[in-house]
């Protein structure tokens, strides 16, 4: 798990915005994008850890307000067209993973769709 | 086939049982990954019955993987001779047990892909976590003690080397036992009596199993028993047997004694339908009353009818290990006492159980594995016992 | 001399309120904006009081309010998850029925957390007993070992979780207390959900609460007390 991360962060590492297009990284659908809560280099390479980190926190203590929470990322990088960050060869998550070849376990369990999105359909 | 040489013979014999225990663990692989794709609910079990077959198998195997080192702690601790002879195959029993066993707790976890984070993350207070640790340490002191065996200048290590495996077994099976002595809320459990009754259940299945396979290998490779040897192997087995019966009758009375638990012991060994009939046909007459008369019978106790009586010694392991498991947890748990209770979850009801086949094949693949490699290490080094003629001749001398 | 000094000690006095007074509403948005910042400690300690004299015969609402909460299928068969489920009594003596909702009784000494090989099971600090689906391996002992049958098992491949409510095949599960609407200052559904207000949520821990001042005046119960796990949800009138 440890080594994937580690290719991940290397592969991450080595392609610069320039080298993007000639490696045929993939065109992410970035969804509402804007400011994210990092420099977007740095969460390539981080985001997991903050993610776990976060998680344990969240699970086992209950603090909810860190900015880098699951949900945080799912709500402004879902996708506007279906509301997802997987499913598509461009979804936000899917798409490097998929590039990356690094499964995703998240979704199994989390829901990978916009809060504000499902609290609409609701009412 | 009369036109091939015996030897021939024998290598395509290898070939062929080799082929045959992979295809079965192949099947139990295949079985393990449809559970994972589809979930358990491709498995007989359920919410009120969360263990079934694949532990039936497991914890059989787990125990007999400790009872079968029995024959190497009388030879190595008590210096039985005989026995030392089949201390190697003992212990390769026990490892190939133990990881038959083991592979097919292992694959039946709801996420088997985390198996890591049960070595990463540990928690003292489990009896879970406790055998985990019981269990690499017996791999470990078995292999190092087939290793002083079988290495002429480690021979000096071998008995102190024994003697911790036979303490480290003992603590192994209790172990198991307290996995169900620590249910404190189920009927079926929560009893001191299971450490005890699982110690002396190991014994005598693990002696069954080695009989059997002691004499599969012998028919193999076209050697006897020498009859005496026979003859103190069946014995020991007939005292196992009563030693266990004795225990499990403990463990039903003691349950009987206490007022609140009548109830389940009805439901067990009178009304519950398949329990009491496995218990009574499967675990207490084709188990031990048969395997008992055919071992002490005048003019039955010879090798086939010892062997007979192995086996049936392992299918009523299995029939106690249905009703133990399976039946302990059918008997609704009594959280109002005083109360009749109805719910849409099981309350007040007995619970439904039928096993599926992926649940079989992952248990017969844990067999397989168990049987692939004893089958190779037999072929590959010396596990086969030899008696050495004079000791055989020098009857119960020593 | 003395006189400039007092002043002096009045004016700072003065300012120092003022500058309170002027930052203090704009930490408190600031905490409500972002939630709460402080992890839960043990002053705190959720419960429930289910006064079963009031709890319908028939009413299903809290198991409703549980489910569609928590997007659990709300299918009965025993493959099903059940976090909270209705149970019918029937007095074995006296024949007297009553009807009471079932779930997690979030035990102070939680047998899930003992035997649990993992710490998936774990016990936060409010009392909130909770299953940490990233540890949790799928070997139900937890299962064997509540007193309560209060845990299911993911049988099947879920989809469409609730974002406030991952799930997933292959790990225990049970009633979390809504731990992420109590987190949030709100009370669980099924509290929320009960016509006849039977479910009281509060602290125990605060002898000033609604839950506390109740137990202190009405008879409740613990289920099983006799196995001695000290629950966080009572029950009154059995």
């Amino acid at each position: 798990m440890l080594k994937l991360f580690a290719l991940l962060a290397a592969l991450c590492l080595s392609a610069s915005a320039d080298a993007t297009e000639s490696y045929g990284m993939p065109k992410l659908d970035i969804g509402k994008g804007g400011q994210c809560v990092a420099e977007p280099q740095w969460m390539r390479k981080n985001h997991m850890k903050v993610l776990f980190q976060q998680r344990d926190e969240t699970v086992h203590q209950g603090i909810r307000d860190g900015k880098y929470s699951l949900k945080n990322c799912i709500e402004c990088h879902a996708s506007l067209r279906d509301n997802s960050v997987i499913g598509r060869a461009d979804s936000f998550c899917e798409g490097c993973h998929r590039y990356e070849a690094v499964k995703i376990d998240c979704f199994e369990c989390h829901s990978s769709k916009r809060r504000s999105a499902l609290v609409q359909k609701e009412h | 086939m009369a036109s091939h040489s015996p030897l021939q013979f024998k290598n395509r014999l290898f070939y062929a049982l080799v082929a045959a225990g992979g295809l079965v663990v192949l099947m139990g692989l295949y079985a393990a990954h449809m559970m994972e794709e589809h979930g358990h609910i491709i498995t007989g079990m359920n919410n009120q019955i969360v263990w079934g077959i694949p532990h039936i198998f497991a914890i059989f195997m787990i125990v007999a993987a400790s009872g079968v080192l029995n024959v190497a702690s009388i030879g190595s601790v008590f210096g039985k001779t005989v026995y030392k002879a089949r201390a190697p195959l003992a212990s390769l029993l026990s490892i190939a047990l133990l990881a038959g066993g083991l592979t097919v707790l292992m694959l039946d976890l709801g996420r088997p892909d985390r198996i890591i984070v049960a070595a990463t993350h540990y928690n003292i207070t489990s009896v879970f976590a406790w055998n985990i640790l019981l269990y690499s340490g017996m791999f470990a002191a078995v292999a190092i003690y087939l290793w002083t065996m079988m290495e002429q200048r480690m021979n000096p290590w071998s008995k102190p080397v024994g003697f911790v495996v036979f303490v480290w077994r003992f603590i192994l099976t209790t172990g198991t036992g307290l996995i169900f002595a620590f249910l404190v809320a189920r009927q079926a459990y929560g009893s001191a009596l299971l450490p005890p009754m699982f110690i002396v259940l190991s014994f005598a299945w693990g002696l069954a199993v080695f009989h059997v396979v002691q004499s599969a290998i012998y028919a193999w490779n076209g050697n006897t028993h020498t009859p005496d040897i026979v003859k103190r192997m069946k014995n020991l087995l007939g005292i196992f047997i009563i030693g266990a019966l004795y225990l499990v009758a403990a463990y039903h009375l003691t349950n009987l004694y206490f007022a609140h638990q009548s109830g389940f012991e009805h439901f067990i060994l009178v009304d519950g339908g398949i329990y009491p009939q496995l218990f009574w046909w499967g675990y207490v007459l084709l188990g031990n009353l048969l395997p008992l008369l055919l071992i002490v019978l005048p003019g039955l106790g010879n090798t086939k009818s010892v062997i007979t009586a192995s086996m049936l010694v392992i299918l009523g392991g299995f029939a106690l290990l249905y009703v133990f498991i399976i039946g302990g947890q059918a008997y609704p748990l009594n959280i109002f006492p005083g109360y009749e209770a109805k719910s849409s979850f099981g309350d007040g009801q007995i619970g439904l159980y039928q096993p599926s086949l992926p649940e079989f094949l992952l248990g017969c693949g844990g067999l397989g594995i168990a049987f692939l490699i004893t089958t190779v290490s037999v072929r590959v080094l010396n596990f086969i016992p030899h008696d050495k003629p004079y000791i055989a001749g020098r009857g119960t001398t020593d | 001399m003395s006189d400039t000094n007092v002043q002096r000690r009045q004016f700072l006095k003065t300012s120092v309120g003022a500058v309170a007074v002027a930052i203090a509403p704009g930490m408190l948005l600031f905490d409500m904006a972002h939630g709460k910042s402080e992890a839960v400690s043990s002053k705190v300690r959720w419960g429930m009081l289910i006064d079963t004299a009031n709890c319908a015969d028939g009413c299903n609402d809290c198991v409703t309010a549980c489910n569609k909460e928590n997007g659990l299928s709300g299918g009965l068969s025993p493959t099903d998850s059940q976090w909270m489920r209705k149970v019918e009594l029937k007095d074995m003596r006296g024949g007297r029925t009553l009807s009471l909702p079932m779930m997690c009784q979030h035990c102070d000494e939680p047998p899930c957390v003992d035997v649990c090989p993992t710490g998936a099971s774990f016990k936060r600090a409010d009392g909130i007993v909770l299953v940490d689906k990233h540890l949790c391996i799928g070997c139900r002992y937890c299962m064997m070992a509540c007193p309560y049958k209060a845990r299911s098992f993911v049988h099947e491949p879920l989809h469409d979780q609730k974002p406030d409510v991952p799930r997933g095949k292959g790990t225990v599960e049970s009633c979390t207390m809504c731990v992420h609407r109590v987190d949030k200052g709100q009370q669980p559904a099924c509290a929320e959900a009960c016509p006849n207000k039977s479910i009281i949520f509060g602290n125990l821990n605060d002898p000033e609460s609604e839950i506390s001042k109740k137990i202190r005046t009405v008879q409740s119960t613990q289920v099983r007390a006799d196995l001695g796990l000290n629950t966080g949800i009572r029950y009154q009138g059995i």
